[in-house]
């Protein structure tokens, strides 16, 4: 083969103008094409942003009395979803408590991830008997049923968003150390990583820089779906009245609702949907992120 | 050893178990040690509650209390002493009741089995049969409704079902009791006593199993696809085997094996979410019996139910892992 011959076939062909090349293995153009985490994220971006924008769009005090109580949903244009037993509007109260149930889902599960990913990522490098200890210390985390658990927890430290979220974060995070624990070790001995110890990178900068990005997809997904739970737990803590004192959440809504279930159910039942539907979308969010980070799987 | 696929208990499986045990015995020692932090961490001693039931109690009286319950003493020889007792399965004492912690457990653990049980035989069976539906059907409409009802199962708080389930059957409809365990103006016995505990458990039972019926139809349908797609089932259909047969006998056979260990997984899991059930429907659970102790601020009971539910936990562990081992025979053994 001659070099005419071979520079002709590598040139570009000037005639032909070639497409755009689309990255279809790039995050956004998957993300895209999964209707799962759309529907999800659109989801989850509407239950947000009334929750960022409640103090805006419902001015009034969510405790304030407005109008008589036990008016009936969609049965008065000033009030679309009715009052409650003290004249409250519970379309008010829904988005201003979407704000507690969606702040102490997020920070439950930030600190759940936080703390599972120090002590997976610790025990998966280091192994040894740091592994041993730590390994044992999540086995016993994880014995303990988790919501028996917050109940002591938030029992013992008198209910507050604080306790809280730390009963709910120190009941989920050996999930995600387990995970980062697996992905660790599986990172461990890549030749990327002992190319970086020979240069004599330290072992925190390796974990951070080298072994935590490559894990993060599946932490991304356990932790979304790990918010959903958390807002289920919070709901069932102020259910059972461990909610905080001063403050209204969905959860406990419905633990105010159920006194008049028998009248006036209407109460009891809008707060339920509303959880219902934010964990939805996070579980849909999570799930669809899980296939677009997925490279095997086909999104059609 | 295995004669009919099946291995039995043979001397590596019970060597298996003892490791295990043995295993299990720090666990058990960690979570002794996190209840009493636990119950130091708690705001006023046994004195104090003691005094506060009393009304009032003078100083002198606080400190003979304290010193008969050992409460002035270093927090080692507390902490010994609290070994102890546990280890003669004395788990304290509820002066709320006037009863013996591990009693009032004992009394109450039954009805939470019951309950527990119950549901579980029912998310299992119905899961198994969405999800093998699902998974024959996969993509087609059956896949889709039962895919959304189980999207929707996963994300609604079990306590909200019960309520919702109470306004229909109980308030609108009328059919079912909306607490309790048992009809308390008619003491029925026998066989109608029996009929009459039913009656009540159909509400709580559905409410529980319906988070977990949810778990399992997704299980079941991932772990039929999964071996739907192996070299063993694609030569039966090969050789002309009928679809059903296939289904069953080679697909949902193999696909057991998850549902076992996801079951035994779940117990945990399970004793939650009995807690908020049994507190919706008024069950004389443990679970119930923990919401009680919440607000009688009655600690000693509160961790005592605490510590039972991770026993229990821990038990069943043990028994998903040996049951996982008799029915795998790859599984290894050490």
């Amino acid at each position: 083969m001659t070099f005419e011959t071979l520079s002709a076939r590598f040139a570009p062909a000037r005639a032909v103008r070639r497409p755009r090349r689309v990255r279809t293995s790039s995050f956004s153009y998957r993300f895209w094409r999964s209707r799962t985490a759309l529907i999800g994220t659109a989801g989850l971006l509407l239950v947000v942003l009334g929750a960022i924008f409640a103090g805006r769009i419902f001015e009034a005090d969510p405790l304030d009395m407005v109008a008589r109580p036990f008016i009936w949903p969609f049965t008065d244009a000033a009030h679309p979803l009715g009052t409650d037993m003290l004249g409250r509007d519970i379309l008010t109260g829904l988005v201003h408590a979407g704000r507690v149930s969606l702040a102490v889902g997020f920070s439950a599960a930030a600190l759940a991830v936080m703390l599972g990913v120090v002590f997976g990522a610790v025990s998966g490098y280091f192994g040894g008997w740091a592994d041993q200890i730590l390994t044992r210390v999540t086995e016993v985390f994880q014995t303990m049923p988790p919501l028996v658990f917050a109940v002591v927890v938030v029992a013992i430290l008198t209910p507050s968003v604080g306790s809280i979220v730390l009963g709910i974060a120190v009941t989920s995070w050996p999930q995600i150390a387990r995970l980062v624990r697996a992905e660790t070790l599986r990172l461990r001995d890549a030749e990327y990583v002992q190319a970086a110890r020979v240069m004599g990178m330290g072992h925190t900068r390796i974990i951070l820089t080298h072994i935590l990005p490559n894990a993060i997809s599946p932490v991304v997904v356990a932790g979304s779906i790990l918010v959903a739970s958390a807002i289920l737990t919070e709901a069932a803590l102020s259910f059972l009245g461990l909610g905080d004192p001063n403050l209204i959440s969905w959860g406990s809504m419905i633990g105010a609702g159920r006194e008049v279930l028998r009248t006036a159910w209407y109460m009891t039942a809008l707060p339920g949907l509303a959880i219902s539907f934010t964990v939805m979308a996070l579980n849909l969010l999570g799930n669809g992120l899980n296939d677009v980070l997925n490279p095997r799987v086909s999104l059609s | 050893m295995s004669v009919s696929g099946v291995a039995l208990p043979d001397a590596r499986v019970l060597r298996y178990l003892g490791v295990r045990v043995l295993q299990v015995i720090p666990t058990i020692l960690a979570i002794v040690v996190l209840n009493f932090f636990f119950l130091r961490l708690a705001p006023g001693d046994l004195a104090e509650v003691i005094a506060g039931e009393a009304g009032s109690a003078s100083p002198e009286y606080m400190a003979i209390l304290r010193q008969q319950f050992g409460l002035d003493q270093s927090i080692w020889v507390q902490f010994t002493k609290y070994l102890t007792e546990l280890a003669q399965l004395n788990l304290g004492y509820s002066f709320r009741n006037s009863l013996p912690v591990l009693d009032l457990i004992v009394s109450r653990a039954p009805n939470t089995a019951l309950l527990m049980l119950s549901s579980l035989l029912i998310a299992v069976v119905l899961g198994v049969l969405f999800g093998a539906i699902s998974a024959q059907w996969r993509g087609k409409w059956p896949d889709g409704v039962i895919s959304a009802l189980s999207t929707v199962g996963f994300a609604t708080p079990l306590f909200w079902v019960g309520l919702m389930l109470i306004v229909l059957f109980s308030v609108e409809l009328r059919w079912l009791p909306a607490g309790g365990m048992q009809d308390l103006e008619h003491s029925y016995t026998g066989f109608a006593h029996m009929l009459d505990v039913a009656r009540h458990m159909v509400l709580p039972v559905f409410s529980l199993a319906f988070f977990y019926i949810a778990i399992y139809t997704r299980l079941t349908r991932s772990a039929m696809l999964e071996v739907q797609e192996l070299d063993f089932v694609r030569t039966a259909r090969a050789k002309g085997l009928n679809p059903l047969p296939v289904t069953l006998r080679h697909v949902l056979r193999n696909a057991l094996l998850p549902i076992v260990t996801m079951t035994g997984l779940q117990l945990g899991a399970l004793l939650s979410g009995s807690v908020v059930i049994e507190t919706v429907f008024a069950w004389p659970g443990m679970g119930r019996l923990a919401f009680d102790a919440v607000f009688q601020r009655d600690i000693n009971l509160l961790l005592g139910v605490l510590f039972f539910s991770s026993f229990l936990v821990i038990v069943s562990n043990l028994v998903t892992d040996l049951v996982y081992a008799l029915l795998d025979p790859r599984i290894d053994i050490r």
